[in-house]
C-alpha cells in the first residue's frame, strides 16, 4: 500500500495531538498537586512534592488507602476462589439445569450497582452489617464472581480436553486436575481476571458510599470526593490525595497493560 | 468427563455452590427486593405501605425523574454515540497507513479508562473551574464573552459533563475499532484502490462493515457505562444547577439516603436496569440482523 508523504505527516500530526488532549487533563492534576498549597509556600519555590506528605497525613489518605487494600484484598481473594471452582464446574462438566444457572451468573454482570444497593443498605443495616468491612466488600465479591465465573468457563472451555483426559486416566482426582494442571496453565487468562477485580474493587464508589453511613469505613476515591467537599481552598492537596488514589491503578496499568485491554474488551458479554 | 465417576470428588453442584451462595445473597436476593420495594412507599424507618405500581407511574409523570432519564439519554450521546464516530475516524485514519508510536497511542488513549472516576471528576472540576485552564485558556485568547462557570450552567452544565464522558469512552473505543480494523486483509484495500476507490468509499464500504462486531461491543460498553454514570455527577455536580444534570444513578441515591424516599428509589434502580438490558438487546439485535 503506498501512502504519500503528506497523509502520514497528517497522521502524525492526529496522533500527537489526541494524545495531548487525553493526557492534558492528567498533566493539568498532576501539576496542580506539586504546586504550592498557600502563599506562604509559594514564596519557597514552585515545585511542592510535600503535597504529598500532607495530603498522606493530615489529608488521611494514607488511612483511606490503607481501607482500600483490605478491601481489595477480601474481594479480589474471594471472588477469584469462587469463580476458579464455578468456573471450573461450568467449563468442564455437563449436569442439569447447567444452561439455566450460567445465565443466572451471567445476569449479574449486567445488573447495576444502583439496583441491588437500597435494599442491600437497609437489610444489612437490620442485620448490624453496615459500618463493617463485609458490607462493603461482599456485595463486590457477588459483582466480581458474575464477571469471573463467565470469564474462567471461558478458559476452562478452551483448554485441550485430551489433557484433562489423560491426568484422570493417570488418577488424578478432579481437584487435583484443577489445583495443579488447569490453574498453573491459565495462568494469563487468571492474571487478567485479578487485574480487572482489583481496578473495579479498587475504582469503586457507590457501594463504599452507602455502606458506611458513619463514614468510619472509607476507601481512597470515598475519601477523597468527602476531602473535596470539605477543604474548598486546598486545591494542591486535593490534586496530590486524587493522584495517590489513581496511582495504585495506573502503576499496575503500565505494568500490566495487555491484561487490562485485552480483559475490557474481550470481558465484553455476546450472548 | 461426562461422567462423573466415583473417584470424580465433589460434584459440579458442590463446586458452584459457595459462589452461588455469595451471588445469590448480595446480588440476585437484593435485586428482588428491588422489585418488592418499589411497589411500596417507605420511608426506611416507619412501617411501608404498599402502593402498587404509584412508583413506576411517578417516573413518567414526576419532571425531575422524567429529566433524570432525558439527561441519561444525552448522556449516552457523550459517552457512546459521539466516541464510536470519534473512533471509527481515528481508527480508520491510523489503519490507512500505519505510522510508528502506536503502541504508545493506544498506551495512551487507553489511560483514561483505568484512573478512578472520582480523581477523573476531580481533575475536570478543576479545568472546569470559573478560573481554570479552560476559563483562562479562552481569556487569553479574547473570547472572555464565552467564559463562564460550566458546571454551574444551566445549559451548559449537562454537555460539559457529556464531554468528560467523551474523554473516558473515546480511548476505549478507538482501541477495540483498531484491532477490529486490523483483521481487514490489505489486499481488500489494495483491489477497492484499483477500482478508483477514495478514502470516503474506502471508510464506509470496506471499513464500516468490516468493524461491526467491534462497534456492537464498544456500544454496549459505553451505552451501559453511560447509564451507570454516578460517581461523576455525584463529584462534579450533584445533579445541579437545579435538576439540570441529574440522572437516574444519582436520583436512586438522593431518594434513598436523602429523601427517605426508599420505594421511590427502588423503582427507579429497577427501571434503570430494564434500561440498560433493553438498550444492549437492542444493540446486539440490530448488530446481528445487518450482519
Amino acid at each position: 500500500m503506498r501512502i504519500g508523504v503528506g497523509e502520514r505527516a497528517a497522521n502524525y500530526i492526529v496522533l500527537v495531538g489526541v494524545s495531548v488532549l487525553v493526557l492534558a487533563p492528567i498533566l493539568t492534576i498532576l501539576i496542580a498537586a506539586f504546586s504550592p498549597a498557600s502563599a506562604s509556600a509559594a514564596r519557597e519555590g514552585a515545585f511542592h512534592p510535600g503535597n504529598f506528605v500532607a495530603a498522606w497525613q493530615e489529608g488521611r489518605f494514607g488511612s483511606y488507602m490503607a481501607t482500600s487494600v483490605l478491601v481489595a484484598a477480601i474481594v479480589v481473594t474471594l471472588a477469584v476462589g469462587l469463580s476458579l471452582l464455578s468456573g471450573y464446574a461450568f467449563g468442564t462438566m455437563t449436569f442439569r439445569g447447567q444452561n439455566v444457572l450460567f445465565y443466572l451468573f451471567l445476569l449479574g454482570i449486567m445488573v447495576p450497582a444502583e439496583a441491588i444497593i437500597v435494599p442491600l443498605f437497609f437489610d444489612l443495616r437490620t442485620l448490624g452489617l453496615t459500618d463493617t468491612v463485609w458490607a462493603v466488600s461482599l456485595p463486590q465479591v457477588a459483582q466480581s464472581v458474575a464477571f469471573g465465573t463467565y470469564w474462567m468457563r471461558t478458559y476452562f472451555r478452551g483448554v485441550n480436553r485430551s489433557v484433562i483426559e489423560a491426568a484422570r486416566l493417570d488418577g488424578a482426582s478432579s481437584q487435583r486436575v484443577l489445583w495443579s494442571i488447569l490453574v498453573p496453565m491459565g495462568r494469563p487468562a487468571i492474571t487478567t481476571m485479578v487485574v480487572l477485580m482489583f481496578m473495579w474493587t479498587w475504582n469503586e464508589f457507590l457501594i463504599p458510599l452507602v455502606m458506611s453511613p458513619s463514614g468510619s469505613f472509607r476507601t481512597a476515591p470515598l475519601g477523597l470526593a468527602l476531602f473535596q467537599g470539605q477543604y474548598t481552598q486546598g486545591t494542591a492537596l486535593l490534586a496530590a490525595g486524587a493522584v495517590l488514589v489513581a496511582l495504585p491503578v495506573v502503576l499496575l496499568y503500565f505494568l500490566l497493560q495487555r491484561h487490562f485491554i485485552r480483559g475490557m474488551l474481550d470481558g465484553a458479554v455476546k450472548e | 468427563m461426562r461422567r462423573a465417576g466415583p473417584s470424580a470428588g465433589p460434584t459440579p453442584y458442590l463446586l458452584i455452590l459457595p459462589a452461588f451462595l455469595v451471588y445469590g445473597a448480595f446480588l440476585l436476593f437484593p435485586l428482588a427486593r428491588s422489585v418488592h420495594l418499589s411497589l411500596f412507599d417507605w420511608d426506611g424507618l416507619t412501617l411501608a405501605t404498599f402502593v402498587g405500581f404509584d412508583n413506576y407511574i411517578d417516573i413518567a409523570t414526576d419532571e425531575r425523574l422524567r429529566a433524570a432519564f432525558g439527561h441519561a439519554l444525552v448522556l449516552v450521546f457523550f459517552f457512546a454515540i459521539l466516541p464510536v464516530c470519534i473512533g471509527l475516524a481515528l481508527a480508520a485514519v491510523l489503519t490507512r497507513a500505519r505510522v510508528r508510536g502506536l503502541p504508545l497511542f493506544r498506551t495512551i488513549v487507553f489511560l483514561p479508562q483505568v484512573i478512578a472516576m472520582v480523581v477523573v471528576a476531580i481533575a475536570w472540576r478543576q479545568i472546569y473551574a470559573p478560573d481554570g485552564v479552560l476559563n483562562t485558556a479562552l481569556r487569553a485568547v479574547g473570547l472572555d464573552a464565552l467564559t463562564r462557570a460550566w458546571l454551574g450552567d444551566y445549559t451548559f452544565s449537562l454537555p460539559a459533563v457529556g464531554l468528560i464522558g467523551t474523554w473516558v469512552s473515546t480511548g476505549l473505543v478507538t482501541v477495540l475499532l483498531m484491532a477490529g480494523m486490523a483483521r481487514i486483509p490489505a489486499e481488500l484495500f489494495e483491489s477497492a484502490r484499483l477500482d478508483g476507490a477514495g478514502a470516503v468509499r474506502e471508510f464506509f464500504s470496506i471499513i464500516v462493515p468490516a468493524v461491526r462486531p467491534e462497534a456492537t461491543v464498544a456500544l454496549t460498553l459505553t451505552v451501559v457505562a453511560s447509564l451507570k454514570t454516578f460517581d461523576l455527577i455525584y463529584v462534579t455536580t450533584g445533579g445541579g444547577p437545579g435538576s439540570s444534570t441529574t440522572v437516574p444513578s444519582y436520583e436512586v441515591y438522593r431518594r434513598a439516603f436523602e429523601l427517605g424516599e426508599v420505594g421511590s428509589a427502588a423503582a427507579v434502580g429497577v427501571t434503570l436496569t430494564a434500561v440498560i438490558f433493553a438498550l444492549s438487546v437492542v444493540i446486539n439485535r440490530r448488530a446481528e440482523r445487518g450482519a
